[in-house]
């Protein structure tokens, strides 16, 4: 084994260079006139996830897994590490609304128009004309938009909201929800999500299949305390392809939020899939997400994520590289404003032989706001031949931001070969002034140089994601 | 007329140290100038503080560039006075392509938008005269480039940004004889009546290709000398000894560090832009 290390844990101030003024993120805080019924009272007790089983016509084991997520998330502690939660009232989120239309448009024109003005700003309908193959929209808890070209229906595509795919598909649901991947004992807030989880996406890409064109959900939060905890559960069968984009905004609201969504991938033999998000949760939002996949022999899984909103972030993308040769990558980018906290990195745990991996995570952090690599990096004894390589950056924009990096590395494979550089720091004076004296003002050179500090992640993005990112971050970097 | 550029009684400092003392020098189109002088004798220093490097405090004088005072001016502001400096170590700026950050930098100096089409074929032009690869259009700033192709892309964004004055740090250093002349053809076809171009420089060899109107020579931070171009030829066969300077002129090598104040612990090709903090 060897090992090149870097800093393991440093926590930076470090000089001015300019103040930025907040966002304009009036884009995305637009909020509609709230569109939920029912009498769902705040809070989580069995009454209440009996009700939403039933409310959804569910199968006696979907209920039995919800009780038994209630159980677990009552007996779990809060996680003991990363950003305070103190502030995050369990007992005031509203776990459970629905949207009052009824089932799921397959078209545009059935769509509401309040819900089709909000996603007409977040550009959807133009995304779905130019190059996806389908969409799922999520509108508080519920799907109100879903269609999947007909191209990948006949060759057995399904790409449904998760509620529906229970009911058309049990047999393959049962067997992968929650118990393989993200098990509803896995920590406290995956038992919450078993126990309400509501909506998200079901995908399966039969055997073989090539899905050239991403497929995309949307998913929005609107409503005051409103919980968002849809469910995305992905299997890519062997040898068969697919990139799927999710990608997320929510309006501003008073009270806290939560979002606690839940993704599970499997990717089987010599199968490659990517996952993009783009995830722009308003800042009052508890963004506390879990991400994993399990990778079989030859298979390839690809995270690419940017975080930008939410009040608090926890978010750590996970790969299990169970088969012999499989790969994972995981490029992420995490922006840190004013009063938010990014708590983000990624997990891979090595358990097949000559198995590789690669980690790049990009952290800004500004106006005070603070940008946390935490990550772990675990080499089973037995996993011979095994490559890993770890890269944390984090540029920290003025004095008050705060970025940290916590690699955690747990290597017990001599022959594993892990390479590991963790860097914190600011943009150099002589950077600056090179930039500058080509006739960019300091905003300009500023922006440009953090614009090139996110390239190797934004360039693997869709090329509508990649602008929107760069757009967001243009948007923050701006004094004006 | 007002010369392109006028330093007027320069006295400059770097972290309380006394670096440049009263230096005045008027620069005006159509000519060409070397700066000339020892190791630490402040040639670098007086081209940072030209070009506004906020670690250079001005203690007293004034520089006008075409009569406006760009004294207090920002480096950006002096950029879109028609100043340009190339840098003796240019820097690396990751993630960001040459043509990208070029077409910024010539919105910002010219004031006026250009068609990404229109521009890359400007570009394409101007690296075909100086011999650069199309493909490094689309390659980050200076990362991974060679010495030698680190200056053809500063005379490239010269050649782009059509500044007034035009100063050379050490640009011919690190250069093989090749690329010496490539870069010599270059500044030439920069050089147009209504420009001025300061070459800096310690290799004798380009001033071969590019006659000298002026020669300055600079001594602990004072101007000492100014002729014509006899004077360098003579600095050429005897050093700097005429002006109590024992040490020896430099010989054309293929990289020569001019390890004066500012540059001395700068590392040549810094991995990241942004600076370590340990």
């Amino acid at each position: 084994m060897s090992t090149t290390a870097g800093t393991a844990s440093d926590i930076i101030t470090t000089k001015p260079i300019k103040a930025f003024q907040d966002i304009d993120r009036s884009r995305f805080d637009d909020k509609n006139e709230e569109r939920s019924v029912g009498d769902v009272n705040y809070g989580i007790n069995e009454k209440l996830v009996r009700w939403i089983s039933s409310e959804k016509n569910e199968p006696e084991w979907m209920l039995k897994k919800r009780l038994d997520g209630l159980k677990a998330f009552q007996e779990l502690h809060m996680p003991n590490f990363g950003p305070s939660l103190k502030k995050l009232n369990l007992d005031e989120i509203c776990y459970y609304r629905r949207a009052d239309e009824e089932g799921n448009a397959k078209t545009w024109e059935d769509v509401p128009e309040d819900v089709k003005t909000t996603f007409e700003k977040l550009g959807i309908p133009e995304a779905e004309r130019a190059v996806l193959a389908g969409v799922g929209a999520q509108y508080e808890s519920e799907n109100v938009y879903h269609k999947l070209k007909e191209e990948w229906t006949s060759k057995g595509v399904i790409f449904e909201d998760m509620d529906v795919a229970i009911q058309e598909h049990p047999e393959l649901v049962k067997e992968y929800f929650m118990n393989k991947c993200v098990p509803i004992k896995d920590h406290k807030f995956a038992a919450l999500h078993a126990a309400v989880w509501s909506g998200g996406t079901f995908l399966y890409i039969p055997k073989d299949v090539d899905v050239t064109a991403p497929l995309q959900a949307y998913f929005r939060m609107n409503a005051s305390r409103g919980g968002q905890f849809e469910h995305t559960l992905i299997i890519i069968e062997e040898g068969a392809q697919a990139h799927y984009i999710e990608g997320c905004s929510a309006p501003q609201y008073g009270m806290s939020s939560l979002h606690a969504g839940c993704v599970e991938v499997f990717v089987k033999k010599g199968a490659r899939f990517r996952y993009s998000s783009v995830e722009n949760w308003s800042k009052n939002t508890y963004n506390l997400n879990t991400k994993r996949a399990i990778v079989e022999d030859d298979g390839i899984m690809e995270w690419v994520g940017g975080n930008l909103g939410s009040g608090v972030t926890m978010l750590y993308p996970c790969t299990i590289l169970k088969g012999d040769r499989s790969r994972a990558d995981h490029l992420s980018v995490a922006f840190a404003g004013d009063g938010q906290f990014q708590d983000t990195g990624a997990k891979v745990i090595h358990v097949g032989k000559e198995t590789k991996s690669n980690v790049l995570s990009k952290g800004l952090s500004k106006d005070g706001g603070t940008s946390n690599y935490r990550g772990l990096l675990r080499i089973l004894p037995n996993a011979s031949g095994s490559q890993a390589s770890v890269n944390c950056d984090n540029l920290i924009l003025d004095r008050s931001s705060i970025s940290c990096a916590d690699p955690v590395m747990e290597i017990h494979e001599d022959s594993a070969e892990v390479s590991h550089e963790a860097k914190v720091g600011s943009i150099g004076e002589e950077e600056l002034f090179y930039t500058m004296s080509r006739g960019l003002s300091e905003e300009e050179a500023i922006a440009m140089i953090v614009q090139g500090f996110i390239e190797p992640i934004v360039k693997e993005l869709p090329l509508e994601y990649a602008v929107e990112l760069n757009r967001l971050i243009e948007l923050e970097m701006e004094g004006a | 007329m007002d010369p392109l550029l006028h330093i007027k009684n320069l006295t400059v400092s770097i972290e309380d140290k006394n670096i440049l003392k009263d230096v005045s020098l008027e620069i005006e189109p159509g000519k060409i100038y070397a700066l000339m002088g020892p190791n630490g004798s402040g040639k670098s220093t007086l081209s940072k503080t030209v070009m506004g490097h906020p670690k250079y405090k001005v203690e007293s004088g004034q520089i006008f560039a075409g009569g406006e005072d760009i004294t207090a001016a920002g480096p950006d502001d002096r950029a879109k006075q028609g100043l340009f400096l190339s840098f003796q170590y240019p820097k690396t700026i990751p993630g960001v392509s040459l043509s990208n950050f070029l077409r910024s930098a010539y919105k910002s100096v010219k004031s006026e938008e250009i068609r990404v089409f229109d521009f890359k074929k400007k570009l394409k032009d101007k690296m075909e005269t100086l011999s650069i690869p199309e493909y490094f259009a689309d390659r980050h700033v200076n990362e991974g480039f060679s010495g030698g192709e680190k200056k053809k892309a500063e005379i490239l964004q010269a050649m782009i940004l059509d500044p007034k004055v035009i100063i050379m740090d050490e640009t011919d250093s690190g250069l093989d004889v090749d690329a010496l002349k490539i870069v010599a053809e270059g500044v030439k076809k920069l050089q147009t009546p209504d420009k001025a171009i300061i070459l800096i420089t310690h290799y004798f060899k380009i001033l071969e290709y590019l006659t000298p109107d002026v020669v300055f020579v600079l001594k602990d931070g004072e101007l000492v000398e100014t002729g014509g171009s006899e004077l360098a030829k003579e600095i050429e066969q005897n050093g700097f000894q005429k002006f109590g300077v024992t040490e020896v002129v430099e010989q054309p090598a293929t990289e020569v560090v001019e390890k004066n104040e500012e540059e001395k612990s700068e590392p040549e090709e810094p991995s990241s832009p942004f600076a370590m903090i340990d």
